[in-house]
């Protein structure tokens, strides 16, 4: 199989003139990008830099809360995400994976089974099998296949990050948000975990904020480095690490010179 | 070596520490010496009257005599119409309040509202309930009259306890949720609810406690001295427990000594029960509890 060169695919995500603001707090300011097909998107910055913000704003979580305000365009497929009427069909659409893994207070089976239960699906057998499938997929089945009725908050952290993957990919989802997901896992896991997106790259789009420069380097067939709420550059991953950057804070940034 | 040695200010924070922890150990036997020493008094005076015959027959002879089974059948209509009301109302406010309302200034004002309604002497609530029920709504002096009037008293104890109970649970696991497609509503039913009944429950035993002893609600508004019969419907007149005490404690003359005493404990006794059956309930609950 010939693989599409990046920059001729479809454009998955499109950012234009996005600004977040949190009172009088702007978080993100005046950012532009665009995210292609079954790309690993890397988004690289020190903390405050307005990488949560901006994953918070593609699946429109900031109208869940009273202070954020979100100004300027994300469209999924070209299409608006505010113009999509059912909000609840468009987070399905979108799989989220926080920082400190958020095992629900439900078994490990329900955590998977929630989102096909929520669309609708009543099949035992149907969910038994996406319930497995997903498992699997987030390399988490064969620790906890034998007690799936045990909850999901009793795991350790690191299985339950993989089970929050699971749980994500139990959406079906054509993107993949991930934000830190390394941060309460140990670094076996975590090279796990990685193993796993990269597979996963083949069937959706994966945008991955991390905070681990080598992650980015590792995974991320583009990155974007946030400072300060601007867009400092966006790029190849391995041309930034090839020192073939426009910016000279990228570099002082990835190689550590920095903050 | 001298280092280890206590210095004089190491000696003066651990004279310190001896002394406040005493005092405070002080302070919480001085809370439960009260409570002992009602309980014992009610216990010793009032145990001789207390018999089954004396739970399930009627006064006699001027209330002098005979049993309080009317009293004590009242008061469950009252504690259970006041129940039936408030609890599905405040927990339903409690749900609104701390999951869909906007942080703004009405609903600031609507929690400011419901903490000052906490703080209305009953007296006050009776009055209302003789406006409202009584005459306005014209249920006349009822149980009906009488359960409202108390649901009214003690819906801010279950809409401050269920709210803070509700937003006890992680606000992470409402975002996961919701990132999954989940509505608001989704989430409240198989997240946030499932994670907080054992805290709803802790208000409702609180309400329950509360509604058991008031008097001053129910005298003017459903409660009677003495019925010869027992209540068929919530839109009769019944005895209670509370005022009937208040009956044989001071407006009856003759009364033997023991009997406003057993009256005390029967109605503490069942105070005590209703609790003790509700917490072992939340701490089934709590066994089960997920994070």
């Amino acid at each position: 199989m010939v693989e599409t060169p990046l920059l001729e695919r479809p454009k998955k995500l499109t950012v234009e003139n996005l600004s977040i603001l949190y009172g009088d707090q702007v978080a993100l300011n005046d950012i532009s990008l665009d995210i292609r097909e079954n790309e690993i998107f890397g988004i690289i910055g020190p903390a405050n830099s307005g990488k949560t913000s901006f994953l918070r704003a593609i699946n429109r979580m900031d109208e869940m809360s009273d202070d954020m305000l979100v100004r300027g365009k994300v469209a999924l497929d070209g299409c608006d995400v505010r113009s999509w009427r059912n909000v609840y069909a468009l987070r399905s659409r979108i799989g989220v994976v926080f920082p400190l893994p958020v095992g629900l207070p439900l078994t490990i089976y329900e955590n998977v089974a929630l989102s096909p239960r929520l669309r609708g699906v009543r099949n035992k057998v149907e969910l038994d099998e996406i319930v497995e499938r997903c498992l699997s997929r987030a390399a988490l089945w064969d620790e906890v296949k034998d007690r799936l009725d045990s909850l999901g908050s009793l795991l350790s952290g690191g299985q339950q990050q993989r089970l929050t993957i699971a749980r994500a990919l139990s959406q079906e989802p054509d993107v993949l948000l991930l934000d830190e997901f390394s941060i309460a896992v140990d670094p076996v896991t975590t090279m796990r975990i990685e193993d796993v997106l990269k597979e996963l790259r083949e069937e959706m789009t994966i945008v991955l904020v991390t905070n681990l420069v080598q992650q980015a380097r590792r995974l991320a067939d583009r990155t974007a480095f946030f400072l300060g709420g601007e867009l400092v550059e966006v790029g190849m991953t391995e041309d930034l690490f090839r020192r073939q950057v426009k910016d000279q804070r990228t570099t002082d940034y990835l190689e550590g010179r920095f903050g | 070596m001298s280092s280890f040695r206590a210095t004089e200010l190491d000696r003066r924070n651990q004279r310190r520490e001896r002394w406040v922890r005493g005092l405070f150990l002080v302070m919480t036997l001085m809370l439960i010496l009260p409570v002992l020493i009602i309980l014992g008094t009610l216990a010793w005076r009032g145990h001789s009257v207390i018999s089954l015959d004396f739970l399930l027959s009627f006064p006699t002879n001027g209330m002098t005599e005979g049993g309080i089974f009317p009293a004590l059948v009242g008061t469950l209509w009252l504690v259970g119409v006041a129940l039936v009301v408030s609890v599905p109302m405040g927990v339903a406010a409690a749900i609104y309040l701390s999951e869909y309302a906007p942080e703004n200034l009405l609903t600031r004002s609507i929690n400011l509202a419901i903490i000052n309604l906490a703080g209305v002497p009953s007296i006050v609530h009776a009055l209302f309930g003789v406006g409202a029920f009584v005459l306005f709504f014209n249920f006349g002096t009822s149980i009906l009259a009488a359960g409202l009037t108390l649901a009214v008293m003690t819906l801010p104890v279950v809409i401050v306890s269920t709210r803070e109970s509700l937003q006890a649970v992680p606000q992470a696991f409402r975002e996961a949720s919701w990132s999954l497609g989940a509505t608001r509503w989704q989430t409240i039913r198989r997240i946030v609810l499932p994670n907080s009944v054992s805290g709803i429950l802790t208000g409702v035993i609180l309400e329950v406690s509360r509604t058991v002893g008031e008097t001053a609600p129910i005298m003017f508004t459903g409660a009677a001295f003495f019925l010869p019969f027992l209540p068929l419907g919530v839109g009769d007149q019944t005895m209670a427990l509370s005022l009937h005490l208040f009956t044989v404690s001071t407006q009856v003359p003759n009364v033997p000594e023991a009997l406003p005493f057993g009256v005390a404990l029967t109605l503490i006794s069942l105070v005590l029960i209703l609790n003790a059956v509700s917490i072992a309930f939340r701490m089934y609950l709590r066994g089960k509890k997920k994070w």
